[in-house]
């Protein structure tokens, strides 16, 4: 007999017995269902914390000034006022790992257009923040060099600013007042959405740090809240913060054995965490997969069994007209492989509904791997030809001649 | 000679107790006969004919079937003779239930060379046809009659052309009308060259063979 019709006979004897098949298969039903669900919604949910971390940009490092120390006392992060922008500039141009940098100050301010107003964060960076951050102008234009060097009172606003301030107008070229100063918009960025931790990354004002500076902080001084650099890859980030160390170390004179006066931020923690917590999920899960299948494997077993025992004159019929062993081994085999397999298949359209579902109620995005998918076949498949095996293997055993005598 | 049994004994173990079956039988049978196999329960006439249909094995003996020692074979072997050399006939005709009549006989098909799913339909069909069985092909066990049934399980013993049926009991089961259909039938096809060796213990059916074997103690008498 060929596989194919064995599989087919089996399929056979299972579409007898419809409603003992398919209660036999629900355990492997509701397991696989389960998997395929729960993986689809953890991964749809991982992928979206990935994109938001990558939102905030490409490779990015951030250099924050480090903290104050006064005998024994410490300050938080960015007490002390040391990183410049000159600090960035060497950075890019003596390490070549480092593609991209902009500094960064911030400012607080209430934002007025005509009767509208406005509280939002003022960023003040260079040029080449769009290629820092990966962020676009959607209307109008960014501003330039020449601006920042003369720290022109122009801006680029968020949408979620354009859409307060200008409900519907277009704001280009219009004038919008920043703590009571005239600002010229000149475009408006494409929408970042929220980030990882929920902030709208679109209500916001970006403006030359030298204009936020000196106009919205009227400060004298040259220290940046922050530096935000683009590495060439995430790869070489190790070497990369070596390097950058050693060139603000030397720029701010600390010897050997002063502590660094900054601190390089990176989101590989983040990421660390996710990667964590879907890992643990995934661990969660396989072993609740493991536990419903054995028991739906059980399920197959026993039912196997007692099928056995019922088609025992059956069994001795084949053997008579010239079935091998073998034959009645594979045919027992088949049934219990089909029956597995079937509930597998069933589980895993029940669990890609069950998760469009959820995607649907929740507006979670949800994702179907083909690799879960063909996992949870094979397991299925495996488990029938595990759990089956034993009742196949009696029925092989019987006797010919008694098996035909029983009534 | 089709069938020739030496010295063929066999014994049955039962709970301490040894149950001497088959006690040094030995006999001939010759291609194109009908023979009956008589005698009382516990003479050893079904273990005869299970040790003839390669269903079991004799203890001590020869037995050589169409000139091949099948007494020296292994299982799969065995299982290969009784699926083109031997036809079974049972007592209580052993079809399997909710499956047509047609796919009833085709069963032996499957374990034998391989052949086209149309092949198989087809032979089947013409051998349901010939027993006069055209209106039940798609029939299940339990919407026929004995002796339809019993026709099927006929055409499920020919389906792979054996020279040999075993019949144990044939008319075990059936009215004495169906009962003599039956044997008319087996001696149709007895008459187109077809050996039969049949088990009964009634004289009536013994009747229809043309030699019949008494057996005794496990012995041939």
């Amino acid at each position: 007999m060929t596989g194919i019709i064995t599989l087919k006979i089996a399929m056979r004897a299972l579409i007898r017995n419809k409603a003992r098949s398919l209660l036999t298969a629900l355990g492997i039903i509701i397991g696989i269902a389960a998997v395929i669900a729960v993986v689809a919604v953890g991964q749809g949910a991982s992928v979206t914390m990935q994109k938001q971390i990558n939102s905030m940009g490409n490779n990015l490092l951030i250099i924050f000034p480090g903290s104050q120390k006064a005998g024994g006392f410490h300050g938080g992060a960015g007490t002390q006022q040391t990183l410049t922008a000159e600090d960035g500039e060497a950075i890019l141009k003596e390490c070549p790992l480092v593609r991209a940098m902009t500094p960064l100050v911030r400012s607080g301010a209430q934002c007025i257009y005509r009767e509208n107003d406005w509280a939002t964060s003022v960023q003040g960076v260079d040029v080449s923040y769009q290629e820092v951050r990966g962020w676009d102008v959607a209307s109008g234009s960014f501003f330039t060099d020449s601006d920042v060097r003369s720290a022109s009172r122009v801006c680029v606003i968020g949408k979620t600013v354009a859409e307060q301030l200008f409900q519907g107008e277009d704001p280009v070229n219009q004038t919008i007042r920043i703590k009571n100063m005239p600002f010229r918009v000149m475009g408006v960025m494409t929408s970042k959405g929220s980030a990882a931790w929920g902030q709208d990354q679109d209500d916001t004002i970006i403006a030359p740090y030298t204009t936020v500076r000196r106009v919205l902080q009227n400060s004298a001084f040259n220290n940046v809240s922050q530096l935000m650099l683009s590495l060439i890859s995430m790869d070489i980030l190790p070497q990369a913060k070596e390097e950058i160390s050693q060139i603000l170390r030397q720029r701010h004179r600390l010897n050997a054995s002063t502590d660094n006066d900054f601190t390089l931020t990176d989101m590989t923690e983040v990421t660390q965490m996710i990667t964590q917590v879907s890992s643990l999920m995934t661990m969660l899960l396989t072993v609740i997969a493991s536990i419903s299948l054995v028991v739906g494997g059980i399920g197959i077993m026993n039912i196997m069994l007692v099928a056995v025992s019922e088609r025992t004159r059956e069994i001795g019929l084949r053997l008579a007209i010239g079935a091998r062993r073998r034959d009645i081994l594979m045919q027992f085999l088949a049934e219990a492989v089909a029956l597995s397999g079937a509930g597998g298949l069933i589980g895993i359209a029940l669990g890609i509904s069950t998760a469009n579902i959820i995607a649907r109620i929740n507006h979670w995005p949800v994702m179907v791997s083909p690799g879960a998918v063909l996992i949870a076949l094979t397991f299925s498949a495996g488990v029938g030809i595990f759990f089956g095996f034993y009742p196949a293997w009696r029925a092989a055993r019987l006797n010919p001649i008694e098996s035909l005598r029983r009534e | 000679m089709l069938i020739a049994l030496r010295q063929i004994s066999k014994v049955y173990h039962m709970e301490e107790v040894d149950v001497p079956a088959l006690q040094g039988v030995s006999t001939n049978i010759a291609a194109g006969e009908f023979v009956a196999i008589m005698g009382h329960s516990g003479s050893g006439k079904s273990t005869l004919l299970n040790l003839l249909g390669c269903l079991d094995r004799p203890d001590s003996g020869t037995y050589l079937l169409d000139g091949c020692e099948v007494d020296r074979l292994g299982s799969d072997a065995l299982a290969a003779i009784r699926n083109r050399k031997i036809g079974f006939v049972f007592q209580n005709f052993n079809l399997l239930p909710r499956t047509t009549a047609l796919e009833n006989v085709e069963l032996p098909l499957y374990y034998g060379p391989k052949i086209s799913s149309a092949e198989r339909h087809d032979r089947a069909r013409t051998l349901l046809i010939r027993l006069g069985l055209k209106d039940r092909l798609g029939h299940h066990p339990g919407q026929l009659s004995g002796g339809q049934q019993q026709r099927v399980a006929i055409a499920r013993a020919l389906v792979n052309q054996p020279p040999l049926i075993l019949a144990d009991e044939p008319t075990g089961n059936l009215d004495s009308r169906s009962a003599d259909d039956i044997m008319a039938l087996f001696q149709e096809l007895n008459r187109e060259g077809i050996t039969i060796v049949m088990v009964t213990h009634e004289p009536d059916i013994a009747r229809f063979a043309k030699r019949v074997i008494q057996m005794k103690d496990g012995k041939i008498v």
